[in-house]
This record gives structure tokens, C-alpha cells and sequence, in this order.
């Protein structure tokens, strides 16, 4: 990084809580060189680094797949190792923790809610019976392998959670990280478990929750389309009390 | 001071780790298993892992020319027993990572599909379009969530591990949010904490990879393994060293240098023909690869940028839907953090620091010679990899020594309760002492943590990059010594107890010296090249010295290095050769 040549400077306006030190907020502005293939991460390691080592934030891969970084960037929520110092310049940059978390310190918020949501969408493979090893693995097609690719490819980075409006008001909203990894398996030709988890997605707190803004799909870093998966889930929940109740004995479950 | 009391505790939450978790909660489920992570397992470093994981599938493939290509590539220095149970045990786990959901790219009839890779005679590489190691983290994950009775320690962060009466019974660790140290009591504990590759300045590695994991043991009396074989690839992106997979070339890419020219045919790794040809060119070790490109820049005929130089790997005649089929991640990588489409341009990339072969010594079944410690994953030196690791090997080394890991800690754990647990108490809260008194309430101190990570940095390059010397290693090793002697005088900016990152970077960093400091000793004494250790002075492998695992313990000084037999079972030391 130390190699290429800084062109000026930009400002950095973070989003600073200490709840040992102080109980508000407030914002605190850096300069830091302008280097056009800086990502705002590099900025606030710069900071760090050189000039405050108590700004806090999380981070590790920065090459956008281990989903630790997100923080809203002029409000918006994106992933800080993407989200380039040019594409700002020479305007300053509002860095914020996520929003619709609980601020834990700066940058970092709280994520164990998140962790419940996603077990409680049971997100992993339910068999009525298991094949054994020495079978082989399942087949599947490569058609079967692309209806549920997409919804697979979730880093939990939260941007979705920070963009959705629904879970600002209505924490316990199940959210559209879960709700897409719910249908991950649902959609996967190896699993039986939809009916299990019908009962978590389909319940007050989860797709119904849900007023299709589709901002959930806009802020995705990795083209999940949270939107779509809950879209899907509530044609096939309806599908599912249509079943129950026009033909009772033919019910899915 | 809180305490906790498992039966087996697992430190790291990435692939081997959970593979240890899994076993533990499906066969040993009258067992308290708790895991222990700096971060959520799914930020664990797998994550980042993109060509795919090796294992012998298919018909035209055999178990034996899996383990011969192992044992070459590791310029003889694996130990061949470890190799033979692990193409064994691999092809079982791949399966079972296929149950539990991985989505492994297919052929066209249904079957798992396997792609070419570097130093392997056979197309054996499962994988799951280049974010193999992303889908294996989470499928683990997730599948783990499915035993409630496993404990989650998440971000919190391992400072120490508890010894009483010669055996390991826990750990000390800080928990990030509230900044209290916790006694975490377990009758086996199980390191799976990831490499070192933030011991250098260019990497693929996270933040996160400070061979916490390694230093822990090695303070603990475990001997670390061979730390002076350290793997470049061959093609990170200059600037920020993020991985441009092997799988690039699996798939048919080509490197060439700034007259157009594949010049790794110079290099013993021709002919150069033009479709992927196995165990040669391109598809060559990553030891041999790395070295031929640092051979180009010597001869002036790589091109320069502002990041260092560089070479070209050519995708463009792959053709834009083979490439966003295949390697879709490369192109958004190469797009986002080169600036260059690769389906219109080649992509610029020189060799980063990538992997760790050495790390904490231990047997066949992941024990090490502390009672009741175990270790798999990159952190361990079970000998699977030797002085090269080939590409593909290490994701399925996490699933088949994180299983053996989980069986061997459970049956210890079985036999041995904890003890001693006052004692064991005593020292966690001696720890929350020490880390008070050295850094969040120290008076005085000049050095900021990042000043000597850098130096650290520098030293690790000049010092022991892909060509080192007697002069160079020398230098290293005093440089590091003055580098632990200034860390005593660091001071942190960051005098909270809650959320302390700065804390923890410091913590980190003392335990990158450490580790650093096992490796350049080991590699000056070393005076041989063998694998990814090539010494300018001494050109030539010495199986009569050195077919032998260096093995670094630490001293109050200098760490003091032994050396340990090569288990050797059916292919005696041979020439390595590719191409031809």
C-alpha cells in the first residue's frame, strides 16, 4: 500500500461512541491522503495506524467475502474494503456503524440477534433419512444446483438488515439474510426440511413481516436478492394455505 | 474472575475447527464442547479460500498417485504415513461436506465435477465455482448450528493456554465486549487458529492471521515444525496481495512475461503447449512457480508497476462465459481491485506470501507432546505438506485432521477430568494482571504497534522471502530479537476495557514475534533449499543433513532447534519433476 503516491488529502467524518468514556456520540474528522485505489478501510487502518489506535472497528479479508466490514458510507450500507476513496473524492466521507444494530463501540455493533435468526431458520440439510458415505454423494444437476446458487452465496456481512426499514421498526423481523438462507435449503434438491422451517419463516416475525421495499437487494455485495427469496416464500406460503384449505387431505406437510 | 468448565474446548472457528466441532457434537454428544473464536466462525480465514479442496473421485484416479504427487511436491519432507491415511480419509469427507450441503459445482449428469490443479497428475480438485473455502466455511457454520449443546465462545480472544500438572486444561481469554479475562477449563483443547501470513508485508492473508494459535502452544512447550517453509503463490494482485486462484490456471490460463513470452518453460517446467498440461508449466508446483517469477524479475523481463513488479495471467482466450462459469469471483476481484476486466485484459500478479507449512508439531492423530493439546488445520504441523504444499490439499486437510482432532481430544477428554481448577483460575486471573499492567493501565512507553509490525514486515521479506542467505537470515534473526526487546516499551493509544482492538493487535503482535522469531532461526540453520526454502548460498537439497523436520523450541533466548526423522513408507527420495 505504502508505494503509491498519495494525491492530496480527503476528509473522514467517523461516527465515534465510547459508552466507558462519554454516554453520546459524536463525530470526529480525519484527514488522511488520498490515494485513488484506497478503499475507506485502508483510510481508517491509516488512522489507526499512524494517528488514533482507539478507533474501532471490525475487518479481516478485504476482498469483500468475509463480510465483517460493512459500515454505512454516506448512509448507505456497503462493505468499507469495496467501497473506494475516488468514488467520494474530493468530498468528505460520512462513516457510520450499520444502521439498525445496537452500537457496541465506534464502529462495531451488535450481531448475536443475527446468530439466533439464522438458527433458528435451521440452515442446514434435514434428511427423513441419511444416505451413508460409502453411497456416494447425492447427484444433482447442475439446473438443480442454480435454483438455489444464488441465495447460497450470503456472506452475512448485514448490509441487507442496515438497508431494510421493516427491521428498524420490528427488531424481532427474522430479516432477509435468514429468510434467504432458509430458502437456500428449501430450494435445495438435497433437502427435506422446508416444512420445518415453514414455521419460523412463515410466522408473524418472519415473511410476512416484509413490505417488499427491495432495498435488501440493492445494498447485497454479492447479488443474493434477499427481496426475491422472500417474494418466493410467501407465493409458496400461500400455495401451502390454499393446499390446507381447499384440499385439506393433500396437504404439503 | 468468571470461570467455565468443558470437556473440549476448540480454539478457532474455521474449517478445522468446525469439522472438530461437527464430529464432536454428532459422535460424542455426551461431551461439553465449546468453541472459541477471535471473530464469528464465519469470518474465519477458510472463508477466503477460492480453487477448491483435493480428493481422488473419479475413475481414471488413484489413491496412490494422489499421495506420490503429495510426497513430490512436498520435496520429500511430508511424512508419508500422514500422507497415505490422508488421501485415504479425504475422498469419505469430501462426501460427507457434499451431504451436509456443500454446493459443489457439477457436471452435467449430476456428479460432483473436479478441475486441474497445480503439481497434481489427475484432475482431483472438487470445488465449488472459486469460492471454495467461502462454501465450505459456511456449510459448516451452519451445519454446526445444529447441535445446541455446543457453546459459543465468539470474539473472544485466547491470550493463554492453562497448564497444570503437565497437562493443558484450558485457556485464558479476553472477551472483546465486556474486556474481562475468563477462565475457560476443558479437559482437551483443540488449536485450530489458522496460519501466519500477516508475519509479511504482502499476503493474502486476513488480519487476522497472526499464528496466534502457534505462539500459544509454543509458550506452552509444544515445538514448532518446520516454520521455515513458507509458501508464496504465485499470483496475488500487486498492491493488496489478494488471491488470484490456481484454479485460473486450472482452467487454462496462462502466465506470461512482458515480451508475451511463457517464460516457465525455462524454468524445467516446459513444453509449453497450449491446453492446461498436468504437473507442468502453469499447473507446476507453487514453490517452482513463485521462484521462476522472482528468476524473470533478476532478468529484468517482468513489467514494472508502482506495487513492484509484475507478469500477466491471461484468461482472455478462455472466453467471457467459461469465465464468469468458472471463476466468477476472479473477475470480480481482478475488476474491483485491478481495475481490469480479465475477460479484455490480462491480470497483473506476482507471487504473495499465501501459506504456512510449519506450525505446532504433532503425531498422526493431531496430539502434541503437551497432555491434553491438539492441533489441526494450518497452525499444526502434522507433515502433510512438507517443504511445499500443493494447492488444494489444505482445505480438505481441515475436514480429515479436524475430524481426527475431535476423536482424539474426546477420547482424552474421555479418560481425564479437569484438575487443579484453582490453580488453573489463579493463573487466567494472573493473565487479566499482566494485561492490565502491561498495556491497558502501563505508564510510560513509547512504541506504537504498528511501527513494529511494519518493521516485523520488513525484516520477514528482506529476510526470509522466496531466495535467503546466511548474511540475510542473520540479519533477521538479531533484527527480530531488537524488535521483542522495543515491544516491551509499546504503549497503546486505547486505554478501554470494552471492545479494545488495539489491545488485541498488541497481544497479536507479541505473538507474531514469537513465531517470527522460530522461523528465521530455523531457516538460517537450514543450509540446504529444499520446497519453498531456497537458500542462495546453499543451491541444493542434502538428504544426507536434512531429510529431517526442524523443530524450534522456546528458551528465554534464542529458540533452540532439534531436528526429527521423515517418516518415509514407499517412495524414497527422489528427483521432484514437472513438465516433460
Amino acid at each position: 500500500m505504502a508505494n503509491s503516491t498519495p494525491d492530496g488529502t480527503i476528509r473522514l467524518e467517523v461516527f465515534r461512541y465510547s459508552p466507558e468514556k462519554t454516554e453520546a456520540p459524536w463525530y470526529q474528522t480525519y484527514e488522511v491522503p488520498f490515494r485513488k485505489d484506497w478503499v475507506v478501510l485502508d483510510a481508517l487502518n491509516y488512522i489507526k495506524d499512524q494517528s488514533d489506535g482507539s478507533l474501532t472497528f471490525r475487518w479481516s479479508c478485504r476482498m469483500g467475502v468475509c463480510g465483517s466490514c460493512g459500515m454505512m458510507v454516506n448512509g448507505i450500507p456497503k462493505l468499507s474494503c469495496a467501497a473506494f476513496l475516488r468514488d467520494y473524492y474530493p468530498n468528505p466521507i460520512r462513516v457510520e456503524p450499520l444502521a439498525n444494530f445496537p452500537v457496541l463501540r465506534d464502529l462495531v455493533f451488535q450481531l448475536d440477534s443475527f446468530i439466533e435468526k439464522l438458527k433458528s431458520v435451521q440452515p442446514w440439510i434435514v434428511r427423513k433419512q441419511e444416505k451413508p458415505v460409502s453411497e456416494g454423494e447425492y447427484l444433482q444437476s447442475p439446473a438443480e444446483h442454480a435454483r438455489y446458487k444464488d441465495f447460497s452465496m450470503c456472506i452475512n456481512c448485514m448490509l441487507c438488515y442496515a438497508a431494510c426499514p421493516v427491521v428498524g421498526l420490528e427488531p424481532e423481523f427474522l430479516g432477509p439474510a435468514a429468510i434467504a438462507l432458509a430458502q437456500r435449503y428449501n430450494f435445495d434438491s438435497r433437502d427435506q426440511g422446508r416444512s420445518l422451517r415453514q414455521e419460523v419463516v412463515a410466522s408473524h416475525d418472519g415473511i410476512w413481516q416484509c413490505t417488499f421495499v427491495g432495498e435488501c437487494s440493492a445494498v447485497c455485495p454479492k447479488h443474493v436478492d434477499p427481496a426475491g427469496a422472500i417474494q418466493q416464500a410467501k407465493v409458496a406460503s400461500t400455495v401451502d394455505w390454499f393446499k390446507e384449505v381447499l384440499w385439506p387431505w393433500g396437504a404439503a406437510r | 474472575m468468571e470461570s467455565h468448565e468443558h470437556d473440549v474446548l476448540i480454539i478457532g472457528g474455521g474449517g478445522a475447527g468446525l469439522r472438530a466441532a461437527i464430529e464432536l457434537g454428532e459422535s460424542y454428544p455426551q461431551l461439553r464442547v465449546a468453541v472459541i473464536s477471535k471473530v464469528y466462525p464465519m469470518r474465519s480465514h477458510t472463508v477466503a479460500a477460492e480453487g477448491g479442496a483435493a480428493a481422488v473421485i473419479k475413475a481414471n484416479d488413484s489413491l496412490d498417485r494422489h499421495a506420490y504427487d503429495t510426497v513430490s511436491g512436498s520435496d520429500w519432507l511430508g511424512d508419508q504415513d500422514v500422507i497415505e491415511a490422508f488421501v485415504k480419509e479425504a475422498p469419505g469427507e469430501m462426501i460427507q461436506l457434499e451431504h451436509w450441503g456443500c454446493p459443489w459445482s457439477r457436471e452435467p449428469d449430476g456428479h460432483v465435477a473436479v478441475r486441474p490443479f497445480g503439481g497434481m497428475a489427475i484432475e482431483r480438485t472438487w470445488f465449488a465455482a472459486d469460492k471454495t473455502g467461502f462454501h465450505m466455511l459456511h456449510t459448516l457454520y451452519q451445519t454446526a448450528l445444529k447441535f445446541s449443546g455446543i457453546k459459543w465462545y465468539d470474539e473472544c480472544f485466547v491470550t493463554k493456554l492453562l497448564v497444570e500438572q503437565g497437562r493443558c486444561q484450558g485457556v485464558a481469554a479476553i472477551e472483546l465486549l465486556t474486556g474481562q479475562v475468563h477462565a475457560i477449563l476443558a479437559g482437551a483443547v483443540i488449536v485450530c487458529t489458522g496460519g501466519a501470513g500477516r508475519l509479511f508485508p504482502f499476503t493474502t492473508n486476513g488480519a487476522i492471521k497472526t499464528g496466534d494459535g502457534m505462539a500459544l502452544a509454543y509458550r506452552a512447550g509444544a515445538p514448532l515444525k518446520d516454520m521455515e517453509f513458507v509458501q508464496y503463490h504465485p499470483t496475488g494482485l500487486p498492491g493488496t496481495g489478494i488471491l488470484i486462484t490456481e484454479a485460473a490456471r486450472g482452467e487454462g490460463g496462462l502466465l506470461v512475461n512482458k515480451d508475451g513470452y511463457r517464460y516457465l518453460q525455462d524454468y524445467g517446467l516446459g513444453p509449453p503447449d497450449p491446453w492446461p498440461r498436468l504437473r507442468a508449466m502453469e499447473l507446476g508446483p507453487r514453490d517452482r512457480l513463485s521462484q521462476a517469477f522472482t528468476q524473470e524479475e533478476t532478468k529484468g523481463r517482468t513489467i514494472p508497476t508502482p506495487y513492484g513488479n509484475v507478469v500477466y495471467l491471461d484468461l482472455r482466450h478462455l472466453g467471457e462465459e467459461k469465465i464468469d462459469k468458472k471463476l466468477p469471483f476472479v473477475r470480480e476481484l481482478a475488476r474491483n481491485y485491478a481495475g481490469i476486466d480479465p475477460v479484455h485484459d490480462p491480470i497483473p500478479v506476482r507471487p504473495v506470501v499465501h501459506y504456512v507449512m510449519g506450525g505446532i508439531d504433532t503425531d498422526i492423530d493431531t496430539a502434541t507432546v503437551v497432555q491434553g493439546l491438539f492441533a489441526a488445520g494450518e497452525c499444526a504441523c502434522i507433515s502433510l505438506n512438507g517443504a511445499n504444499r500443493l494447492g488444494s490439499n489444505s482445505l480438505t486437510e481441515l475436514l480429515v485432521f479436524g475430524k481426527r482432532a475431535a476423536r482424539a481430544a474426546a477420547q482424552f477428554a474421555l479418560d481425564h477430568q479437569v484438575l487443579a481448577s484453582t490453580q488453573l483460575k489463579s493463573q487466567a486471573e494472573q493473565e487479566q494482571q499482566r494485561i492490565g499492567s502491561q498495556y491497558i493501565r502501563k505508564q510510560g512507553g513509547t512504541e506504537r504497534v504498528a511501527t513494529i509490525r511494519q518493521e516485523l514486515n520488513r525484516i520477514m521479506e528482506a529476510g526470509a522471502g522466496i531466495y535467503r542467505a546466511a548474511d540475510s537470515l542473520q540479519k533477521a534473526c538479531s533484527t527480530i530479537a531488537i524488535l521483542k526487546d522495543r515491544f516491551r516499551n509499546i504503549v497503546l493509544d486505547d486505554r478501554s476495557v470494552s471492545f479494545n482492538t488495539e489491545l488485541i493487535s498488541a497481544l497479536e503482535l507479541d505473538f507474531m514475534l514469537d513465531v517470527a522469531q522460530a522461523l528465521v532461526h530455523s531457516a538460517r540453520l537450514r543450509t540446504e533449499s529444499r520446497g519453498s526454502h531456497q537458500r542462495t548460498d546453499y543451491p541444493a537439497r542434502d538428504d544426507k543433513n536434512f531429510l529431517k523436520h526442524s523443530m524450534a523450541y522456546k528458551t528465554d533466548g534464542e529458540p533452540r532447534i532439534d531436528y526429527k526423522n521423515v517418516v518415509i513408507t514407499r517412495w524414497p527420495p527422489g528427483e521432484r519433476v514437472y513438465g516433460k
